[in-house]
């Protein structure tokens, strides 16, 4: 987890608005929101919190309206000024910094995009998309360059010349992001960005910022109230209530291990199938090496109580599947398991989501492979194991380090994060 | 009712003040009478100086090209009729006191604008200052206006300023502030200065408000040629306050048309600059 530097650091910030003196004095002998409302009319906007975000990880600040979400997002770049607290980026606190200083911070470090796309209706988009950079003083030719290029990225070529009225939310919004990424600085903060776009241009805009932050490898802070898209886009989620951070940690580990009945009444609907992965619950494959007999492989078979069983060589990858039946008759004709094996099965990558295999798996008539980008084989999807996983039943879904270790797989980089705190497995 | 409070000597003081500053200030006043009536002749003896039929072309021309066809049919017609009339030389010297009037009202009015829209105290100065200008019968800034501008065009100009400033002033502090707070807050994240976020943003965006302020104020200042009259401003004010104390019906009338047909005009004018700003897709 903690193999990238610290980007941002925020240390027991709080904002009150209104008279905080009073307020925080309530606040440190453990008064609740409400309550400090009552006694002082000042507001609890954000509540001692806390958190560090790495280099080139997404992180969500996730909440419903008024949880201070929006709050918290606006003192990273202190367009909001912390009532008291620490802000540090790159190690250095901005909450200390004079207006040139912070100007500087804001130019070179910090971009933002904004819920309401926030475009300057007077300019055309290209002029939209170099403002951040005019402001720095850039050249003319220089900064119509780099938006052109931020243009391209976002797939707004061709537009450069009409005014914001003229494009659709969706296509406002990616000016709002291009406007963002033309600074090239390291940190994005995202306002709730995508949630005034409809939801289907809303999940095309979730992916292609996933994609872009495949190549870029930003460090974003993500605001949305829409959990599906934490969940979606998140390497770790933060959530606020009341001004709070009631957890922080991956989707997994808040959707399996809520902290608290707040975060558990919030996630209780979620859809599992959006979240869990083949990697999740996939069971150890049972498997036979190439070289050996159709005898040895029905023994197998028999010993194990399963009617069909994966063919692998020695590194593991997988060759193709035989049933019993079929090595029943290799056995009376003499062949062997070259002869009979079936190389056409039905395979699937460990990161493919329980929505996407479910129509392979119920047409599948052997349980579903699970293989790596290299073939070899991690598992397999059995149908009672997937739909126990999808009822929430933990004992079904795999400790991922385990699994991987069993598999004999080496890891990828993005499975390293993920942690099970629960989760034993059952044999096959 | 009894008097348990002598009466306070607010008449008293305003005429101590205004002496006081008549004696005082004699060489401020001066300047500014020189360059305020340089200014209005100059404007006058230029225009006089383009025959009128040329006159009513260019300007027909001006409002054909910034509004529409209409308003350049009723300009050529409108000026054609002032012309008939015999009111060629008075209008033109409206006109120059408006557009005297309107030029300072600009000229101090923006600035002041954008100054009481970045500070709240100075708003806070500012406005009642300003419902003081507008609510004040202008007769009574016409008595000092002669102390310090003696009689003729220069007091008709200030008090014009002093009648017709206030929208400009206050549209345009309403103007910086209908900017939407999300663009000024995306204007603070990229990090502008206080000056870029006017100059690139707030002003562009407050441009049709301003334009509309700016046709107010050449409305009020036009509304203000007759009383301007009274202290000797030359122009089609003249006619009709000499028709009024001469009951010639007809003469009054003839005058008020050519005023009409001036505030028609730039009326038109104006509020169509204002909305060509507007196109290109501002809000």
């Amino acid at each position: 987890m903690t193999s990238n530097p610290i980007k941002i650091k925020v240390q027991n910030v709080t904002k009150v608005f209104g008279k905080s003196k009073k307020a925080i004095q309530l606040l440190n002998e453990g008064e609740t929101k409400n309550a400090i409302l009552k006694k002082t009319g000042a507001t609890v906007g954000v509540s001692k919190a806390s958190f560090e975000v790495e280099a080139g990880e997404i992180f969500v600040i996730m909440g419903l309206s008024g949880s201070g979400k929006s709050t918290l997002v606006r003192m990273i770049n202190r367009l909001i000024d912390p009532t008291i607290g620490e802000v540090l980026i790159d190690g250095e606190d901005i909450v200390k910094m004079n207006k040139e200083q912070l100007r500087e911070v804001r130019r070179k470090k910090i971009s933002m995009v904004f819920q309401k796309f926030a475009l300057l209706p007077h300019r055309t988009i290209l002029e939209n998309v170099e403002y951040g950079l005019e402001v720095q003083g850039i050249q003319k030719e220089t900064r119509s360059q780099q938006a052109m290029n931020a243009l391209k990225l976002v797939g707004l070529e061709g537009y450069e010349h009409q005014y914001p009225k003229q494009l659709s939310g969706g296509m406002q919004q990616r000016v709002g992001l291009a406007r963002a990424l033309a600074n090239d600085s390291d940190i994005l903060l995202m306002d709730e960005a995508f949630s005034a776009l409809d939801p289907l241009i809303r999940k095309d805009m979730q992916d292609e910022l996933l994609d872009l932050q495949s190549t870029m490898k930003k460090t974003i802070v993500f605001i949305t109230h829409d959990l599906d898209e934490a969940l979606r886009i998140g390497d770790r989620i933060a959530l606020m209530k009341d001004g709070v951070i009631v957890q922080i940690g991956t989707p997994e580990e808040i959707l399996m291990n809520p902290s608290n009945d707040y975060v558990e009444r919030f996630v209780e609907d979620v859809d599992l199938s959006k979240v869990l992965t083949a990697g999740h619950v996939m069971k150890r494959a049972e498997t036979v090496s190439i070289e050996k007999g159709p005898r040895v492989a029905l023994q197998i078979m028999k010993d194990l109580g399963i009617s069909s069983i994966y063919v692998v060589d020695k590194k593991k990858t997988l060759l193709g599947a035989i049933t019993a039946s079929e090595a029943n008759q290799a056995i009376e004709s003499r062949q062997g398991l070259t002869d009979i094996i079936k190389e056409e099965v039905t395979t699937v990558s460990p990161e493919t989501l329980l929505t996407d295999l479910f129509e392979k798996v119920s047409t599948a008539t052997i349980p579903v492979a699970v293989v790596d980008e290299t073939n070899k084989l991690k598992g397999i999807l059995v149908r009672g194991a997937v739909i126990g996983a999808l009822a929430g039943n933990n004992q079904d879904i795999n400790q991922i380090h385990t699994a991987q270790s069993e598999a004999a797989a080496g890891q990828s980089a993005k499975e390293v994060k993920i942690t099970w705190n629960n989760g034993s497995r059952n044999s096959q | 009712m009894e008097q348990w409070l002598p009466k306070l000597p607010i008449a008293l003081w305003v005429d101590d003040f205004v002496n006081w500053l008549t004696t005082n200030l004699e060489v401020a006043f001066d300047g500014v009478t020189t360059v305020l009536e340089s200014i209005v002749e100059g404007l006058v003896a230029g225009f006089g100086f383009i025959p009128s039929y040329v006159f009513i072309i260019l300007l027909t021309l001006i409002a054909w090209k910034v509004s529409n066809k209409g308003i350049g049919l009723f300009t050529l017609i409108g000026l054609f009729l002032v012309d008939n009339l015999g009111y060629w030389e008075p209008m033109l010297e409206t006109l120059a006191l408006v557009l005297t009037a309107v030029f300072i009202s600009i000229l101090l009015g923006i600035p002041m604008g954008i100054w009481a829209s970045q500070k709240q105290m100075v708003k806070n100065i500012v406005v009642p200052v300003l419902d003081f200008m507008q609510t004040m019968p202008a007769f009574v800034y016409l008595i000092p206006a002669i102390f310090f501008f003696n009689i003729g065009v220069v007091p008709g100009v200030v008090a014009s300023v002093i009648f017709a400033m206030p929208p400009t002033i206050r549209l345009t502090i309403l103007g910086i502030q209908q900017v939407p707070a999300d663009i000024i807050e995306a204007t603070e994240a990229f990090g502008s200065t206080t000056s870029q976020r006017l100059l690139k943003v707030q002003l562009p965006l407050a441009m049709p408000t301003i334009m509309a302020g700016i046709n107010q104020s050449i409305m009020l200042a036009l509304s203000m040629v007759v009383i301007a009259s009274m202290v000797g401003a030359p122009g089609l004010g003249a006619d009709v306050y000499r028709a009024v104390t001469q009951i010639q019906i007809g003469k009054g009338f003839e005058a008020g048309l050519s005023i009409v047909v001036i505030a028609i005009i730039l009326d038109r004018i104006t509020q169509s600059i204002g909305k060509n700003k507007k196109q290109g897709g501002t809000v």
